[in-house]
């Protein structure tokens, strides 16, 4: 079970309150968690990464056991702590005022 | 007795502001997608209760929500806009070239046939089309395709396209307008477009009576007689006769002609209202005091409306989408301001007082009149 953090926002929007739950077949990527977060939540297409480039957004970080994972390649495995559910792979947004 | 419904879209969430035909007492309601950008809401002219907002941010993109039933639900339709073709550049503010890049919708315009049928105007410039109530969005690549698509550039706000104007009887026949490209027009329902521009001048480009490079801020028609069409652009108030081939300026005995909204009476198609605001680079009324300008003449002849407005220390702004009017008997004005003020007027701008005085920036002002 892959555990992901979205922003505050974005938990509004999908209608979720906490941590959502993933479950993934095959390898754990930033590809495979991205997939499958927008198959469970398609409200959530296009927010976190661009529809037609498939790029991350600018303003969106994504961290996991301490690590900046936003420049991996996206079909690179996440950290084992993720794929197993012990730590939560994050997506953050940037901070900025107003 | 008839109803108002006011759809208000600011910096930080979207706004319903309701009322009896008596527009004395108002409900609101809100903040819907609090904390978002909505830059425009605006209901289907034949199914009321069918709305489209458009909403965004720097961090989450780009999404489209729909309602049916006026507001007090919503759904999340498609968001995916995708332009077609090779996307080719257009100038950045620099004069050098920069490809086509999405943004964010600036403007929804249902049909006025089908509630299922919507345009969005977009950034960077492009008309888009969706069928199917916001499911999926198409361009209508022939605005962007123009020839003169290379030569286009940003106007201070982004390279958006924010005006849409459907003929109410050709549905052939749709204007729109871009800043900063000027106004265009398709006689074929968007499949070719044609600049609109003949008569406008503007200092501030190298050629001033360019066939594009324009900054128009908005333009509005009246149903009764679309081939009349009022701009208001960066500075200067306009008027066309013929359907935009050409146009006159008619600021008239305005004190300044700058200014972003432009909007027209329901039931006197020359009588029109604008905002003044001081200059290109000080985005407020003249003075610090707010003040909206009627020609019963269709220009030339302006008359200042002060009585309920702010006369000493204002220094909002009133964006271009953020006027609106409904179709009573008196006809009401309404229009929102970047200080969170929206400004209603039940006497076709005789008098005003505020709706509601705090809310975040205004960006749209949207009115239905309903049965």
């Amino acid at each position: 079970m892959i555990r992901v953090v979205l922003p505050a926002h974005l938990r509004t929007l999908a209608h979720v309150d906490s941590e959502v739950e993933l479950d993934i077949k095959g390898e754990v990527t930033l590809n495979s968690v991205l997939d499958a977060l927008e198959a469970m939540y398609p409200m959530l297409l296009g927010t976190i990464r661009d529809q037609v480039t498939q790029q991350r957004r600018p303003f969106l970080r994504f961290f996991a056991c301490e690590e900046d994972l936003s420049y991996q390649s996206p079909d690179a495995p996440l950290p084992d702590a993720v794929a197993s559910g012990a730590e939560p792979f994050l997506v953050i947004g940037a901070i900025a005022g107003g | 007795m008839s109803k108002v419904r006011v759809l208000v879209g600011t910096r930080k969430g979207a706004f319903i502001l309701e009322s009896d035909g008596k527009r004395e007492r108002w409900d609101v309601s809100g903040p819907f997608f609090a904390g978002w950008e909505m830059y425009h809401l605006k209901g289907s002219p034949v199914d009321p209760n069918r709305l489209y907002a458009s909403q965004c941010s720097d961090w989450f993109g780009q999404l489209i929500q729909r309602s049916n039933d006026g507001g007090k639900t919503w759904e999340p339709v498609g968001n995916k806009f995708e332009y077609e073709g090779v996307t080719g550049t257009h100038q950045w503010y620099d004069g050098t070239p920069r490809p086509w890049e999405f943004k964010r919708v600036w403007h929804i315009e249902p049909s006025l046939t089908d509630p299922d049928d919507v345009y969005a105007g977009i950034e960077d410039a492009a008309i888009f089309r969706s069928t199917d109530g916001g499911q999926i969005w198409n361009e209508l690549p022939g605005l962007r395709g123009h020839g003169s698509g290379p030569d286009w550039q940003p106007g201070a706000g982004g390279m958006c396209l924010h005006t849409i104007i459907l003929h109410p009887s050709d549905a052939n026949r749709i204007y729109t307008a871009i800043s900063a490209a000027g106004a265009f027009r398709t006689d074929d329902g968007g499949k070719s477009w044609r600049p609109i521009n003949r008569g406008l001048f503007s200092q501030y480009i190298p050629s001033p009576t360019a066939e594009v490079g324009h900054c128009v801020h908005h333009v509005a028609m009246h149903p009764s007689r679309p081939g009349t069409l009022y701009m208001q652009k960066h500075w200067d108030v306009m008027r066309s006769n013929d359907a935009g081939d050409s146009w006159e300026e008619v600021s008239g005995n305005l004190p300044t002609d700058f200014g972003f909204v432009i909007d027209v009476h329901a039931h006197e198609p020359e009588t029109i209202y604008v905002v003044p605001i001081k200059s290109d680079s000080e985005h407020f009324p003249l003075d610090g005091k707010l003040t909206v300008y009627r020609s019963r003449t269709g220009g030339n002849d302006w008359e200042a409306l002060t009585k309920g407005l702010p006369q000493a220390n204002c220094y909002v702004n009133v964006l271009r989408d953020a006027m609106s009017v409904d179709s009573l008997d008196k006809c009401g004005i309404y229009f929102g301001t970047t200080g969170g003020q929206v400004y209603g007027s039940a006497d076709a701008g005789d008098t005003w007082a505020p709706i509601v005085r705090d809310l975040p920036a205004v960006l749209s002002v949207e009115v239905q009149t309903l049965p």
